[in-house]
């Protein structure tokens, strides 16, 4: 008979612990809200799926729903490309490696908010060097406070400018770890530059590339505090993105019921997405 | 196919070299005939792979010419030399199929797909592969990987030569020697120039018929594998090849004759240049003799080895360690023995360069 000690279990409890507390619960606690009315004094009352039936036939989020999508979709179509043709861009060995390395590691180093509160001064009409610079000496008007495009594109280069580095970082990673031989296997067999990429380089990054992607969807897709702390969600709700309006009716209207309602499916969403792209990416590797 | 003619090659890593040092090839003058199974052999760090890098146009050398069949095609791009080669590692193109791996090298130069098809076909069955050919090739063992990369190499018509630089060394040992007798039996189908590239003297000893060994970026000598067994001309082949490698001796050169310690030992021939001084005796251990007693170089001996086939017997004669091969029969350790060497195969080296000439003894 095989010896069955159950004081195994008792390793586990520690990480069980720790994840009840900063996973569990909270979440428990938004599940709690979302099936309840609340008028304050801790009073409760049962109200079912009301609030996932009203967030789902809300125009409101279906509007921040198809921001944040738009948002999640430019960026990562900008910087996923960019990122790795500044990846291909950069040297290999020599003494810039390092300098290139910091340069890129930057944007990343600094937090949130600063970039936020950076980017609003920048774009500033009248004091901001770029702002000043777009109205008065190109002669472009420039405002992200009244004009929509304005801040749609604002809060696009920003987030291009914070967080292309680390696709190139990913990339680049992934590019020398490629062996030499095989660009001089490439070489022997006259394959073009663009049939390097493609069979060599490309296959080698698909690893680094699946997780900067996957990493930039869901960071994107959850971003909050720099369009929050450059544009405020406008001008109007041109720009109010999901976390925006969900801490809008959270803390704002402080209607906790529809907020934990739209928390969980928020959460849905980012999940699902991740875990298809993660599936179609990865799904031909163990193919025959 | 051509011939391939190395004239006067150095090549160095440095920008600007200075002296022999900074040179990691230092004069190469070598031919290598059409349709020859070549090996260079030489430790890791010795150049060879310098050497392969040059004549596949990887690496432009600093000094000197490459001539395929007179032509020169020292500045040529890899591309345009039509010569193939063989990595360490396999390279394989992960995301396409066997199929298309091996069409890659001939889609690349713009080949009909006829004509690609008949190909891949032929060399998928020579390197029979042929049932792999729908298979991704990333998910191949590496000994097949390997197979496809040597098959890239010889899919295109006419390659000058296919070079191999250490192919099997992320092979599994029980498969090496069936890799290496598919590579020979490759050479006789295709007649393709073959170099291969490796720093173990089995693998270079059964596939080639011509062995070039390297040491320090210089060729210390080319030969059939019996040259090199029985007449190295240098002490560094003598050491190199053979398991254990030739006994190298310090003497003292009188008039002529040979002396280790107080016994004369006695040449192949005549020593050229040698008159008097210091030099080395060479001798290898299939032909050193152990008695128990008798004339000759009295020795101890240390330790005996036995390797299955042979026993290998290690002994001390003034202060020198001496290998002896016995079939049979060994003395055990810590015997007093006698050793005697076989005069034809004693040779003498001066400064490391072979010196003595078969023939009568001066």
């Amino acid at each position: 008979m095989k010896t069955q000690n159950q004081r195994a279990w008792l390793f586990v409890l520690p990480v069980l612990f720790l994840v009840a507390f900063n996973a569990l619960i909270p979440m428990m606690t938004v599940v709690n809200y979302s099936v309840q009315e609340t008028f304050g004094d801790n009073l409760f009352f049962w109200e079912g799926l009301r609030w996932f039936e009203e967030v789902l036939r809300s125009e409101r989020f279906h509007n921040a729903l198809g921001r944040q999508f738009f948002f999640t979709f430019m960026i990562l179509i900008i910087e996923v490309p960019l990122g790795v043709a500044i990846a291909l861009a950069m040297p290999r060995k020599g003494p810039w490696v390092p300098v290139c390395l910091v340069l890129m590691a930057l944007p990343m180093l600094i937090p949130w908010n600063v970039v936020g509160a950076m980017w609003n001064i920048f774009t500033l009409p009248d004091i901001g060097l770029l702002g000043y610079f777009l109205n008065h000496v190109v002669g472009i008007s420039y405002d992200m406070t009244q004009d929509p495009v304005a801040a749609w594109v604002t809060i696009i280069v920003m987030d291009v400018w914070h967080w292309t580095s680390l696709v190139v970082l990913l990339a680049y990673a992934g590019l020398v770890s490629i062996p030499n031989a095989y660009y001089q296997a490439a070489e022997i067999d006259g394959a073009s530059n663009w049939a390097v990429f493609r069979f060599i380089q490309l296959p080698k990054m698909k690893t680094v590339l699946t997780i900067a992607v996957l990493l930039r969807f869901m960071d994107s897709f959850n971003i909050y505090t720099e369009p929050f702390v450059l544009t405020g969600g406008g001008p109007g709700n041109s720009t109010t993105l999901l976390s925006i309006d969900l801490v809008k009716i959270a803390l704002g209207q402080f209607d906790l019921g529809p907020a934990a309602a739209m928390s969980l499916i928020y959460f849905a969403i980012t999940l699902f997405a991740s875990w298809l792209f993660y599936t179609v990416m990865t799904k031909d590797d163990n193919k025959a | 196919m051509a011939q391939i003619k190395l004239s006067n090659l150095r090549h160095s890593y440095h920008p600007d070299p200075k002296g022999d040092a900074d040179y990691a090839l230092k004069k190469i003058d070598l031919t290598w005939e059409d349709g020859g199974a070549y090996a260079l052999l030489g430790p890791s760090g010795c150049g060879k792979s310098t050497l392969l890098n040059i004549i596949s146009g990887l690496l432009v050398p600093s000094e000197g010419k490459i001539l395929f069949d007179d032509q020169d095609v020292t500045t040529l791009p890899p591309a345009k030399r039509n010569i193939a080669q063989v990595f360490q590692f396999p390279v394989i193109y992960d995301t396409m199929t066997v199929y298309d791996n091996l069409a890659f090298p001939l889609r690349n130069r713009g080949r009909d797909e006829d004509i690609i098809k008949k190909r891949v076909t032929g060399i998928a069955e020579m390197l029979e592969v042929t049932d792999m050919l729908n298979v991704r090739a990333a998910n191949l063992s590496p000994d097949n990987k390997q197979k496809i990369s040597m098959g890239r190499g010889l899919v295109r018509e006419d390659v000058n030569v296919v070079m191999f630089d250490e192919p099997l060394t992320v092979i599994d040992p029980h498969l090496k020697w069936k890799l290496r007798s598919k590579l020979k039996e490759l050479h006789q189908r295709v007649k393709a120039t073959m170099i291969y590239v490796t720093h173990d003297q089995t693998e270079a000893l059964t596939f080639a018929d011509k062995v070039v060994v390297m040491q320090d970026g210089e060729i210390v000598q080319m030969g059939t594998p019996v040259e090199l067994f029985e007449r190295p001309t240098h002490t560094f082949v003598g050491h190199f090849i053979g398991s254990p490698g030739m006994n190298v001796l310090p003497c003292d050169v009188k008039e002529g004759a040979a002396f280790f310690g107080d016994a004369q030992v006695a040449l192949e021939g005549p020593a050229q240049g040698v008159a008097n001084g210091a030099a080395e005796i060479g001798i290898r251990p299939e032909f050193v003799t152990i008695e128990k007693s008798g004339a000759g170089v009295s020795a101890q001996v240390r330790k005996v080895s036995d390797v299955g086939r042979h026993k290998v017997v290690e002994a001390i004669a003034h202060n020198q360690r001496i290998h002896a091969i016995l079939e049979g029969e060994a003395p055990s350790a810590g015997e007093a023995v006698t050793l005697s060497f076989k005069q034809s195969q004693t040779r003498l080296y001066k400064d490391g360069w072979l010196a003595s000439t078969p023939g009568e003894a001066a």
